[in-house]
């Protein structure tokens, strides 16, 4: 990594909310062509985090360098997604747009790129499609598209398989993949740790500073996970690949008013 | 018959007030497309009645009511737009404690300074006897301004509406865009108050929207249905008005509702699925994890 070229670096960066801190003396650099995880429980963060690469959250301490000109998209949860908000699937990949023409309407070079994203993606026959009457995986797809079509060195995904069935996770994934094989950095976020963080080159465990980062098999440890969880977890191994496995522990209370025994 | 309907059109009160309701329904319905996207539809309501505080103290004082109520517009505006900016509140709760209060101070200064009469009247229910030709410039002027900008500014204003975080860390300025949304929408409301009346702008923003949703998937196409439902709304409401020998805000408002019911039971179930989510606009933004 201290060979190749660096797109963004957080340094000791403190920032949060008002007068509370989400991120205290974070460091993270990424890339060109890095494919990053961030993984952490809900309140670690890990939306702040993107937000600060994205530049649209200034640090309150600390410092972050970004290289000249970098070109960085945003792709927001699906669940976050207003769906009955009357856009088209190219109406909706316009936006990435918004900076390059003052006309409501789409140039023929617009049109032509538009067309080329959605296809480069399997979905060009849905363009004039309500962004609702699309399956999971397709909805997934329009706003990658628009990120693409924003031509982006640095793409930045925020659960990009948040209640998504198997099968779409692992279209997701081989998307991402591929898109990372042809020169793209990703950083995405996932609470996701055996569908989709064991599958990725580098992780970032995050719980309000960085617990640990690197290979999955290098920071995907118990005593790891349980800093950055605060929960016992176990790992095995599977096919050379980790396995983060809960560790529940029953235990037996007894509840107020209910007999021992009783199916409460 | 014709001659009948032709009838009115020989008085210059009613040719003005049929342009300034013909555009004041294509300026709502335009503008109503942001508020009824955004989950704001009651600031319509809102901030027709935080003018009408304007348009009280401005009588009072004896100042021209448009730079009066003008001026009280915009700031009710730009307070509502500060307050629900900071998330700590919903802009539901901002529009309803800025509005009513501006509201209250409005019949209070009425209440002890007096002045009720057929001002008052115009400002709460709209009237075509007071439009002048001012007026029909005045509402020209602002609605070419409010076209042009929202012509210019389309793709961040879109951007904004949909999807304000991400825009935001597109390079959008949103909270600009935000206020130019405000500042069109007290503009507009102050425009077509003279016709509408404060108690009515509401509908008049809401409405030809909402009907444009149910026939439509498109933003852009919305954006000039909901415009062209107004201008029709605004026209016919005021023929109606004068036909019916009504006040011309109620019966805009009840035209552009007899549309609505109509559209509702055309489009069905369609019409009824796009609409629905337009109340539960307002999905929580993910950056605060």
């Amino acid at each position: 990594m201290s060979a190749s070229v660096e797109l963004v670096a957080l340094e000791g960066v403190t920032c949060g909310y008002g007068s509370e801190a989400v991120l205290v003396d974070v460091d993270v650099a990424v890339a060109k062509r890095e494919f990053v995880g961030i993984v952490g429980p809900s309140g670690a963060g890990k939306t702040t985090v993107l937000r600060v690469i994205a530049g649209s959250m200034p640090p309150a301490h600390g410092r972050v360098r970004r290289r000249a000109g970098l070109r960085v998209a945003y792709v927001p949860q699906i669940e976050t997604i207003n769906w009955s908000f009357p856009v088209t699937v190219q109406e909706c990949v316009l936006m990435a747009r918004v900076s390059s023409r003052r006309l409501p309407w789409a140039s023929r070079v617009e049109r032509v790129a538009v067309s080329e994203v959605l296809a480069r993606l399997g979905i060009e026959e849905l363009r004039e499609r309500h962004i609702r009457e699309l399956s999971g995986g397709q909805q997934q797809r329009v706003f990658i598209a628009r990120a693409l079509l924003g031509e982006p060195e640095l793409l930045l995904m925020d659960e990009p398989t948040s209640g998504v069935d198997v099968r779409l996770r692992h279209e997701v994934l081989h998307l991402l993949d591929d898109l990372n094989a042809r020169g793209l950095a990703i950083v995405l976020m996932t609470h996701d740790l055996n569908g989709i963080a064991t599958h990725l080159p580098r992780l970032v465990c995050l719980n309000r500073r960085v617990i640990a980062t690197g290979s999955p098999a290098e920071v995907l440890s118990p005593e790891v996970l349980e800093r950055t969880y605060g929960a016992s977890m176990q790992v095995l191994e599977h096919g050379g690949m980790p396995v983060v496995v809960d560790t529940f522990e029953h235990r037996h209370e007894h509840l107020p008013g209910v007999p021992e025994g009783s199916a409460a | 018959m014709i001659d009948g309907l032709l009838a009115p059109f020989e008085f210059e009160f009613f040719r003005n007030g049929l342009a300034v309701a013909t555009l004041a329904g294509g300026l709502c319905g335009l503008i109503g497309v942001y508020v009824v996207l955004k989950g704001m539809s009651y600031i319509g309501h809102g901030l027709s009645h935080a003018i009408f505080g304007g348009f009280a103290a401005s009588a009072l004082l004896g100042v021209n009511f448009l730079l009066g109520a003008g001026a009280w517009g915009v700031a009710s505006a730009l307070m509502i737009n500060a307050v629900t900016r900071r998330r700590v509140i919903g802009s539901d709760a901002a529009i309803g404690v800025i509005t009513t209060a501006s509201f209250a101070l409005g019949l209070a200064l009425f209440a002890f300074f007096g002045g009720a009469g057929a001002n008052f009247d115009a400002a709460l229910f709209g009237s075509i006897l007071g439009v002048g030709t001012e007026d029909v410039v005045a509402i020209a002027a602002v609605s070419l301004l409010a076209g042009t900008l929202i012509f210019l500014r389309y793709r961040a204003l879109l951007f904004t509406t949909f999807d304000p975080e991400v825009a935001d860390a597109s390079g959008v300025n949103t909270a600009r865009m935000d206020a130019l949304l405000m500042l069109v929408l007290a503009g507009s409301i102050l425009a077509t108050m003279q016709v509408l009346g404060v108690t009515l702008i509401a509908a008049a923003l809401v409405i030809p929207a909402t009907v444009a949703r149910m026939l439509t998937n498109s933003f852009s196409r919305m954006l000039w249905m909901a415009a062209t439902i107004g201008v029709v709304c605004g026209f016919v409401g005021m023929n109606l008005s004068y036909h019916l020998d009504v006040q011309s805000g109620p019966t805009i408002v009840l035209v552009a509702a007899t549309m609505f019911a109509a559209v509702f039971m055309v489009t069905g179930a369609t019409g009824r699925r796009r609409t629905a989510a337009l109340a539960r606009r307002g999905v929580a933004p993910a950056w605060a994890d």
